[in-house]
């Protein structure tokens, strides 16, 4: 699904990711854990194709083929999705309208025939009621005056809408009340399937409670300095960064 | 964050598309270039007026010869050299045609590929879908066609050529025409009194709500040519009308003039809704060529609760200068200006409204939404008084820009004078530019770098967007997406 080679980026003239090596196959979970300031969103954003985030060295192969050569939109509608750390407010764009666009945009890329205002509109009810989410953010403006948590649950339903191949959640689960972590877990794993794949990046060990990873990484001052299985996350959440890092 | 330097060259490599650019071979009948007193006799004569119209005309052009040509508004230009221009220019074809059975099929081709509906058998059948609007469609100098006249007759409505109400309609053009804009008023104003050869009249008489759209749909066609309309609106007691214009012209390089008057008399408790799409062509990525759009448009709200609201979305043209008035005399009358205003390349707009409030009670919103890409300028000029009398008068101004790439420049010019101790006013402004991070999210959804772009340029405009008639509403947001093509970034 995913096989980082040597990824180097800078972000403003600075190195930021020094070497990344990480290989991602179908149906496997991977968390990103790390102190802050580590570069993992910039991996998040290299991977999605932000600009401003220049790739100095490495390749990234995304279903076999390069996906640093590929336009941000391009990459999302081969199925890249990115859950936003801090999701972006659009004013005077009703949720609805983006969702509606960008969803037949994507259908689009893949030849297939858009949908109109009403078969969307029972296909976001639909996802809604499958995550037990409130549909009159549908309304609002993207983003504009949501909570916090609202924020991260528009993400999540966004996440449900697109079915994605590859999942990249930044932090998530931060800031999210116990019921909404467990609403954003639920996403993940009704769409987890031997075909998909998700890297997590998180801070804290209770949402890999709810999404069990396959492979849980470090990711310190711009490298992956150690992997594991998801014991791992125990074991960080036990000792801090710093022991491990310097282990 | 801004927006990359890359991603501005990168979309303003994608090719500029202005899908109305084509020039039609339509034989015409033209006016000997230039201007003097014998081609303000040969337009009258052309349409055969009656000496009181000719009088006005040529008091109109000796006015104008001692006016200076206004250099006050935020637009560069080379002078126009007023000899050069072709004042008259009309299909050679029947003229005054009593049925749309009458038109030259040419000439409804030419319509039917500007997507104008110039037809009345659909609605008329009762066809659904079919769009519920009377047409008057203005080309070059002369109106072509006017959609359900009778229809609209029975109403007592009269929507004509204004050519023909001049004939027609003497009493009410002799009233009304000049009362809102005087010859005097600006030296554009004073060159269309002398020159205007066509536009729409409409009068809605006492009690009537009109039963449909009036619309009328400018275009140029021939080159050198400048068109000159007029447009008369009256609205009596307690009536309603919904008025739309749309404009649009070939690909040249040269430049070619449009100095339209618009003026509007609202009576006691009636309401006129004008709306305007005007997509002028804008010139090329290097600012070559496009319609030089100087406009003067003024309504008077003569009645008491009368309202008037003008609603624009301008993303035509090379150069727009035009401010939408609304003299709100009637007592509770009320004036609204919602605008968007778009220039993308090396476009240029000045552009806003005035609200002369004298009655009491009297109340304006102004709402501008202003959008500059490109290279291009824009300028928000707004004046808004309050009169002696004006008691409790309120005004409420949003003037809001948004900025797209870092060579463009806006700029907002309010003028506030208030001599009423009880007027309120308020006046909002904000600036903006579309921010990298917004773009990246729309198209970590899917969108394209342009789908974007016209995504948060058209939510940025929503509050006017919403103020349009639906089928035109729909029409704008395309618009805004392709006008920005080009050169967003
Ligand atoms: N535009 C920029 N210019 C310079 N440095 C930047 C820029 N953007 C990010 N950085 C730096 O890159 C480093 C990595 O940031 P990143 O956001 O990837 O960290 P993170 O691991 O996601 O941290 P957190 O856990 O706090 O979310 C930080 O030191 C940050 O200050
Ligand atoms: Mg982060």
């Amino acid at each position: 699904m995913l096989e980082i080679k040597d990824l180097r980026a800078t972000v403003g003239g600075k190195e930021i990711l020094k070497g990344i090596n990480l290989t991602i196959k179908p149906g496997e979970i991977h968390a990103v854990m790390g102190p802050n300031g580590a570069g993992k969103s910039t991996l998040s954003y290299v991977l999605s194709g932000r600009a401003g985030y220049e790739v100095t060295g490495g390749s990234v192969l995304y279903k076999g083929v390069d996906l640093l050569d590929m336009s941000p939109d391009e990459r999302a509608c081969r199925g890249l999705f990115l859950a936003f750390q801090y999701p972006v407010e659009i004013p005077g764009v009703a949720s609805a309208t983006f969702l509606k666009t960008a969803f037949n945009a994507q259908r689009k890329f893949r030849g297939e025939e858009e949908l109109d205002a009403m078969q969307f509109l029972k296909l976001v009810r639909k996802k809604t009621t499958e995550l037990g989410i409130k549909d009159d953010m549908l309304k609002r403006a993207v983003n504009v005056g949501f909570s916090g948590g609202e924020k991260k649950r528009n993400e999540v339903l966004q996440m449900a809408l697109f079915e994605p191949d590859l999942m990249l959640l930044d932090e998530t689960d931060s800031g999210l009340d116990i019921d909404a972590l467990k609403v954003a877990a639920d996403g993940v794993n009704r769409l987890r399937s031997p075909e998909r794949s998700a890297l997590i990046i998180t801070h804290y060990q209770r949402l890999l409670d709810y999404i069990v990873p396959d492979f849980v990484h470090v990711l310190a001052d711009g490298k992956i300095v150690k992997s594991g299985d998801k014991s791992l996350a125990l074991e960080l959440e036990e000792k801090g960064y710093a022991e491990i890092s310097a282990a | 964050m801004a927006v990359s330097q890359e991603t501005v060259e990168q979309v303003a490599s994608v090719s500029e598309k202005y899908k109305y650019g084509f020039v039609s071979d339509i034989e015409a009948d033209m006016a000997p270039l230039g201007l003097n007193e014998d081609i303000v006799r040969f337009i009258s004569a052309k349409k055969d007026e009656p000496e009181w119209m000719l009088e006005w005309r040529l008091k109109a052009y000796r006015y104008w010869l001692t006016m200076e040509e206004p250099t006050w508004a935020n637009v560069d230009y080379p002078k126009i050299d007023f000899q050069d221009i072709y004042y008259y220019s009309a299909p050679k074809t029947k003229v005054n045609p009593k049925s749309l059975d009458e038109v030259d099929p040419e000439l409804l081709e030419v319509y039917k590929k500007l997507g104008i509906p110039l037809k009345e058998q659909e609605v008329l059948a009762g066809v659904e879908g079919a769009y519920n609007v009377a047409v008057d469609a203005v080309f070059d100098s002369v109106s072509v066609a006017t959609t359900f006249r009778e229809r609209l007759e029975k109403e007592g409505v009269i929507f004509c050529p204004i050519s023909e109400a001049i004939r027609n309609h003497p009493e009410l053009v002799k009233k009304y025409m000049g009362s809102v804009v005087p010859y005097t008023d600006n030296y554009y104003s004073a060159l269309n009194c002398a020159v205007f050869t066509d536009g729409s009249f409409c009068y809605i008489p006492k009690g009537v709500r009109c039963p449909m759209e009036l619309s009328t749909y400018f275009r140029i066609n021939a080159a050198q040519t400048g068109q000159f309309e007029r447009t008369l609106i009256i609205a009596e007691d307690d009536s309603y009308v919904s008025y739309l214009e749309g404009c649009t012209a070939p690909m040249r390089d040269e430049n070619q003039l449009h100095a339209a008057v618009v003026e509007l008399i609202i009576m006691d408790n009636a309401e006129i809704k004008y709306s305007t799409v005007q997509n002028w062509y804008p010139g090329d990525e290097n600012g070559v060529g496009g319609i030089y759009n100087f406009v003067t448009k003024r309504a008077a709200c003569r009645g008491v609760n009368s309202k008037v609201s003008w609603t624009q979305v301008e993303t035509g043209s090379a150069i727009t200068w035009k401010y939408p008035s609304c003299i709100l005399q009637g007592d509770n009358s009320v004036g609204e200006f919602y605008s968007i205003a778009i220039t993308n390349n090396l476009q240029q707009a000045d552009t806003g409204t005035k609200m002369i409030h004298l009655g009491k009670n009297t109340s304006s919103t102004i709402i501008s939404k202003g959008i500059s890409a490109g290279r291009a300028q824009s300028t928000y000029r707004g004046l808004v008084r309050m009169g002696k009398k004006a008691e409790n008068a309120r005004n409420h101004t949003v003037c809001d820009s948004l900025l797209i790439g870092d060579k463009c420049g806006a700029h907002t010019v309010p003028y506030i004078e208030n001599q009423s101790r009880t007027a309120k006013i308020e006046h909002e402004a904000t600036t903006s530019k579309v921010s990298e991070e917004q773009l990246f999210y729309c198209q970590q959804r899917g969108l394209s770098e342009e789908e974007s772009m016209a995504l948060i340029v058209n939510g940025f405009c929503k509050e006017v967007l919403q103020k349009l008639p639906m089928e035109f509403a729909v029409e704008a947001q395309k618009l805004v997406g392709i006008s920005l093509e080009g050169s967003v970034g």
